[in-house]
């Protein structure tokens, strides 16, 4: 049994630290701050999750296990929040993203192409 | 009364995270808290909407909906990371947001950023500007699947029609 937990948390700890590789080459990769940012939340969401749920199985039930969840909360809230500000900084800045902005008609256009 | 509940989560955490039960450091708690609580008071930030948010029955559920939406586009964004080429063709739009509540926008708003390969820009009061890294992301925010389900938990459907608790 022991020996089954402990697979299963190195197999979350190699899948998170996988992920956070391939956000982290993500981020070199990608031209603008925009699309940059999409790598950055493969790290703070996928590679963080990963790794903190590996750490959960190998602490058990524990206190420490509960102050691995409150992280993986706070994680949750907060990393958006800090994603967002951040955009939102590299707009009002006045940085233009590599791409254009979809008018209203092919938003619309696309809504109804996603509900059929 | 909500400084009261606001007082009793603050001390709940703290024997969380301290994990020692001597009258001492239990009694730094107590106070730690009742100073955290008066700070609270005097910066007037203790709001009701806040909590009762976080308190609907059905949030938990989307939680869980939105973990898978996560787990997938973390795979989707990640293999378009290290895979050789230009996998990615970007966009920016703006999508609707029909909660009711500032916190239901913000909300949604969050789950979009967390989601990998879309990033809330910009928020109104019932529109959010989203940057999507592919086409795809883009048809799958618009659609409205994540909209309409952050507006149930509110108890509502996103076309205003009331939907059970």
């Amino acid at each position: 049994m022991a020996l089954v937990v402990d697979i299963a948390s190195w197999l979350c700890l190699v899948a998170g630290a996988l992920l956070c590789l391939a956000g982290g080459i993500g981020m070199i990769r990608f031209p603008d701050v925009y699309a940059r940012s999409h790598a950055a939340g493969v790290i703070d969401t996928g590679g963080a999750l990963f790794i903190l749920f590996g750490l959960a199985l190998q602490a058990g039930f524990s206190l420490v296990t509960v102050k691995l969840a409150i992280i993986g909360l706070l994680l949750f809230f907060t990393c958006p929040t800090a994603t967002h500000a951040l955009v939102k900084g590299a707009l009002a800045g006045g940085l233009k993203p590599l791409c254009r902005e979809l008018d209203a008609d092919e938003a619309a256009g696309m809504a109804d192409e996603a509900q059929r | 009364m909500r400084l009261v509940g606001l007082y009793l989560a603050l001390f709940a955490f703290w024997l969380l995270m301290s994990g020692h039960y001597e009258p001492l450091i239990v009694g730094f708690g107590v106070v730690s808290c009742a100073a955290a609580v008066y700070i609270a008071r005097r910066k007037d930030i203790v709001d009701h909407e806040n909590l009762s948010w976080y308190l609907k029955p059905k949030l938990p559920f989307y939680w869980l909906w939105l973990l898978g939406q996560i787990l997938k586009a973390n795979f989707d964004v990640a293999t378009r990371c290290v895979l050789p080429g230009n996998r990615i063709d970007p966009c920016v739009f703006r999508t609707p947001a029909n909660q009711d509540t500032s916190v239901g926008v913000v909300t949604y708003a969050n789950s979009i950023t967390l989601t990998p390969g879309t990033v809330s820009m910009q928020t109104w009061d019932h529109e959010i500007r989203v940057h999507a890294l592919t086409h795809d992301g883009a048809r799958d925010v618009l659609g409205g699947a994540m909209d309409g389900r952050v507006c149930r938990v509110e108890g509502h459907t996103k076309d205003g029609a009331e939907d059970g608790p």
